[in-house]
């Protein structure tokens, strides 16, 4: 009985594998997203986060979760994140200094008392309780047992979250529909405008990147006829990023000149 | 016995001022006229009720009409009702007699006043509040009269108020009366907790089961507040700075009608005072007090209008004392306060026709000789003065020798007393009005060659005709028979009773015209047989500094009640700012720094907020903690 | 190994979201912390379901996910509005409660 009891409570030895390989990996990439300083690198490193997490709930049987966080949550969640990232400008990295005096020295430290206290309570609410584990429940497999919850002792709630998707839907709708307060200027408005601002420097367009023999690359800018690169010919988004090359490389050499 | 017309005699007079402070300076050229013609009116409908009154039996005579019913609030009900009675009656037509006489007096004296029509506004205002003020049937009535005459008398003394004196002196007889108008709001409160009813009816009928102290209270509060409108000691300060309003206003609020409120009032409420014997002493000695205080001031006064206000207030303390006396008195000094009415306002009237030839010098040494240019006025205001000092068979004779041989029937020290101060008064009232009268109309001219002294218009002589005409006639009217006392014996029940008779009649009216003959020999001794100056010698004794400065009143009233009344008001002010205000701003002060240390943890930024929330899950979970430990 | 050491994982987790939420600005950044503590909750739950033998802690899991994915639906709508007002995606810039 005593054995029987142990054997229970204890996982088996290749989930213990498992879970000490992705457990740390699953930490250090929720550290590495709380660090990183664009928000890309955060989203890729939540998404990883959110798969080693489904990959825990397979291992706990819970198999539907295990694969609806795969679809939901990485899948359209994590795209929808990456869409808005886009939306909003990439290039909108966050300045890491602090604004709010001692907020960050006091967030961590809450947040590490935060977490002591929960694992110490985890400890004590835990420790010397039997682990019944899922075989006996899901001898009909996962699913259908879920189902079965689901549309009898839940059914209430399903329907009103139900409800709430809908409504969040509209909402979504609501919100991001743009009211146009004028009219979308034409191509005839834009081009009167850019004559009208004072400046003519702008009036024949931008200069496009760099276009050279040997290379052409967006991420070149443009050579000024007095052979100084211009910024202006570079979108601001690769600027943003660095991912901008130095154009020295490509102009021509200085004619006669020291010959 | 009901009237219909009652109403009227407030209405036209009421209505004449609302249509000229309403109309403005479109009035300007019919104003007086209107105004003049409604007070003539309600003289009119005076003298039909009179007649009605005459023509019925000696019980029948009061009528009452009931307006509305006014205040209506659990037991206590008053309905604003009006009553005509023989007391009233009297008022009634000289009030709107004399006050119409001056109506038509003041058409010529104020002609060259731009604003004559606000003038007329507010002399009807006055008679509508004074008829109100004598036809109420109950004190609340009553009240609203008397503050309306304070209003009246208020504005027209501080008519020229251009000139700040003029407007604080209009201010000191407002605060002065509102003193004595506490007296008779607590007198109509007190009268209302202990008997139920504010009504005269009423309270007559209630007097005699109420405590006598409860009356003796009423009635001390109810002399309270005939001292402050009648200029009686010690509330009699402002009658003489009052004589800053135009010269008609001085002879109709201030000499003729309004100041007699207070005898009216004491007269009216006759079955108080004879429940209350105590307040009653008060009264005559009061009265007794006052007409030797305001006759001594008239001896030192030079403006001839402020020694007639002296005079008047003097007068006035006749009719106390003679109200005061009780049964005995009341009629006569109703009588009193009728002759007087004549007489007075006709000095007045005079003492304005003087000044409008004067080019308005109001200094009785600047005058001299004036007989010869203003005969009418002089005729006139000798007559007055014959009738003041009490020379037979002129009015003042009769009212005023009345008074002191009641005065000296009120039997022992008490009569000895107020009858000795009653002779005395005599004496001292024939002075100071001879002197008036030799300093104005005889001797030898004092004044500038620039004026021009002239007799007044018609319409200014006439009024004065009449008055003196009064002055010589109402004596022996009103006591031919008893007449006066008969007819008002239903309302305050006069007793003519003379038992135990100190002195008889002609006793004290011989004494008297002995003490008034040597007051009358003394001034034209002192001031006929020699030269007068005409400025006010300096080097005088101490006893005529004294009665120049009004008898010290004003330095007591300063002294008494306004250095310490503005020392507590420092005080007061001072602890308003520190203890009242540094409490409140100390309580702003920290309601502020809380609300600012408070508000820097609310820095508007999400994430601060953010870090609450995660505090606080914190402490649940530390309480957690701790609790499953 | 003990099933309770997936708790752990998750009250880490959870702690390193909160820091997340506090810390960072980018409005964006924040909706993903908010996101991970919800991910750490909800491995809990399935772990609470595996110790307590039932299946109620993963029927609680499923409907969070359904409430998160309201949530990010709604919540980056309300980003990309401010953002198209304001073209910022910091939550410091929209500090309009004190201002």
């Amino acid at each position: 009985m005593m054995n029987l009891a142990i054997e229970v409570s204890k996982t088996s030895t290749p989930e213990s594998v498992l879970f000490w390989i992705l457990g740390p990996a699953c930490v250090l990439a929720a550290l590495g997203m709380v660090l990183a300083k664009k928000a890309v690198h955060s989203a890729i490193l939540l998404a990883s986060v959110m798969i080693i997490l489904a990959i825990f709930y397979i291992a706990q049987d819970a198999l539907f979760l295990g694969i609806v966080q795969v679809v939901v949550y990485t899948g359209a969640v994590m795209m929808l994140f990456l869409f808005i990232l886009m939306l909003v400008g990439v290039d909108t990295s966050d300045s890491l200094t602090e604004t709010i005096p001692f907020l960050r020295p006091i967030a961590i430290l809450s947040a590490l008392g935060f977490g002591g206290l929960l694992i110490t309570l985890i400890g004590r609410a835990t420790l010397g309780h039997p682990m019944v584990g899922l075989t006996e429940v899901n001898i009909e497999g996962n699913v259908p047992a879920l189902s079965q919850l689901l549309f009898s002792k839940y059914v209430w709630a399903f329907e009103v979250v139900s409800a709430l998707l809908v409504t969040a839907a509209l909402g979504a709708m609501v919100l991001a529909h743009n009211h146009r307060l004028v009219a979308r200027p034409t191509q005839r408005d834009l081009s009167i405008a850019r004559f009208r601002t004072g400046s003519l420097a702008t009036a024949a367009g931008l200069p496009n990147p760099g276009v050279y023999a040997l290379h052409n690359a967006v991420d070149v800018p443009a050579l000024l006829p007095d052979g100084t690169p211009s910024d202006a010919s570079i979108s601001a988004m690769l600027v943003a990023r660095g991912d901008v090359l130095e154009s020295l490389p490509f102009q021509l050499p200085a004619k006669g000149g020291d010959e | 016995m009901t009237s219909n017309s009652l109403v009227y005699l407030i209405a036209l007079p009421l209505f004449g001022s609302a249509v000229l402070l309403l109309a403005g300076r479109r009035s300007d050229r019919w104003g007086h006229i209107l105004a003049t013609v409604l007070s003539g009116s309600a003289f009119v409908v005076g003298l039909v009720q009179f007649a009605q009154m005459l023509g019925r039996s000696n019980d029948q005579r009061a009528v009452t009409q009931k307006l509305f019913s006014w205040i209506s609030v659990g037991t206590f009900k008053v309905d604003a009702s009006l009553m005509l009675d023989q007391l009233s009656i009297c008022f009634v037509l000289l009030i709107t007699g004399v006050g119409t006489l001056i109506h038509i007096y003041s058409i010529a004296y104020m002609s060259h006043d731009l604003d004559r029509r606000r003038f007329f506004a507010y002399l009807n205002l006055f008679i509508a509040a004074m008829l109100l003020l004598v036809l109420g049937d109950s004190y609340l009535n009553l009240y609203v009269g008397w503050e309306g005459v304070g209003l009246a008398s208020y504005l027209l003394i501080g008519f020229w108020n251009q000139k700040p004196a003029y407007a604080t002196a209009a201010k000191k007889a407002f605060v002065a009366n509102r003193v004595g108008d506490l007296g008779l709001s607590l007198a109509i409160m007190i009268s209302f907790a202990t008997m139920g009813t504010v009504s005269f009816a009423g309270v007559k009928e209630q007097a005699g089961h109420a405590s006598t102290g409860a009356l003796t209270a009423i009635g001390i509060m109810l002399l309270i507040a005939a001292t402050g409108k009648s200029a009686q000691f010690p509330l009699q300060a402002w009658l003489g700075d009052a004589m800053a309003g135009p010269t008609p206003v001085s002879a109709l609020i201030h000499a003729a009608t309004m100041v007699t409120a207070g005898v009216y009032l004491i007269t009216r409420s006759n079955f108080i005072f004879d429940a209350a014997p105590t307040a009653q002493l008060l009264v005559a000695i009061i009265g007794a007090i006052t007409l030797l205080f305001g006759a001594i001031i008239g001896t030192a006064k030079d403006d001839i209008k402020k020694a007639l206000a002296a005079s008047t207030m003097s007068q006035i303390g006749y009719m106390v004392l003679g109200a005061g006396l009780g049964p005995a008195g009341y009629a006569f000094a109703i009588m009193h306060l009728l002759t007087h009415g004549f007489f007075k306002a006709g000095m007045f009237l005079g003492a304005g026709s003087v000044m409008h030839g004067m080019d308005d010098e109001v200094n009785m040494r600047r005058y001299g000789g004036l007989r010869k240019f203003m005969p009418i006025t002089f005729a006139t205001f000798g007559l007055g003065y014959l009738a003041i000092i009490g020379v037979p068979p002129f009015a003042g004779f009769y009212s005023k020798d009345k008074i002191i041989e009641v005065a000296f029937n009120a039997g022992g020290i008490k009569g000895i007393t107020l009858g000795g101060a009653a002779l005395l008064g005599a004496a001292i009232t024939a002075f100071y009005m001879t002197r008036v009268v030799i300093l104005t109309f005889a001797g030898s001219k004092r004044w500038d060659d620039k004026a021009h002294p002239h007799e007044s218009p018609a319409l200014m002589w006439l009024p004065m005709v009449l008055l003196a005409v009064g002055s010589v006639t109402s004596g022996i009217i009103f006591t031919h028979g008893n007449s006066l006392q008969n007819w008002l014996a239903p309302v305050v029940a006069t007793s003519p009773a003379h038992e135990g008779e100190l002195l008889k009649p002609a006793v004290v009216s011989i004494l008297a015209l002995v003490l008034v003959l040597a007051g009358v020999g003394l001034a034209i001794m002192k001031y006929l047989r020699k030269p007068v100056p005409s400025e006010a010698p300096t080097d005088v004794s101490i006893f005529t500094r004294i009665a120049r400065r009004d008898l010290l009143q004003d330095d007591f009233n300063e002294a008494v009640f306004m250095r310490p009344g503005q020392k507590l008001t420092e005080v007061l002010v001072a602890t308003d700012e520190l203890l009242v205000d540094g409490a409140v701003r100390g309580v702003a002060h920290i309601t502020q720094s809380t609300g600012r240390t408070l508000g820097m943890t609310q820095t508007g930024f999400v994430r601060s907020y953010a870090m609450w929330i995660l505090l606080g899950a914190i402490g649940l979970l530390a309480t957690i903690w701790v609790v499953t430990l | 190994m003990n099933a309770a050491n997936y708790l752990y994982v998750s009250a880490l987790l959870f702690s390193i979201g909160a820091i997340g939420v506090v810390v960072r600005r980018n409005a964006i950044v924040v909706f993903m912390c908010i996101e991970l503590m919800l991910n750490a909750s909800n491995l809990a739950f399935v772990t609470f379901a595996r110790i307590n033998g039932n299946l109620d802690g993963q029927v609680i899991a499923f409907f969070t996910m359904v409430v998160a994915a309201c949530e990010v639906v709604v919540g980056l709508a309300i980003i990309v509005t401010i953002y198209r007002s304001r073209r910022s995606a910091s939550v410091d810039d929209a500090s309009l409660l004190k201002r």
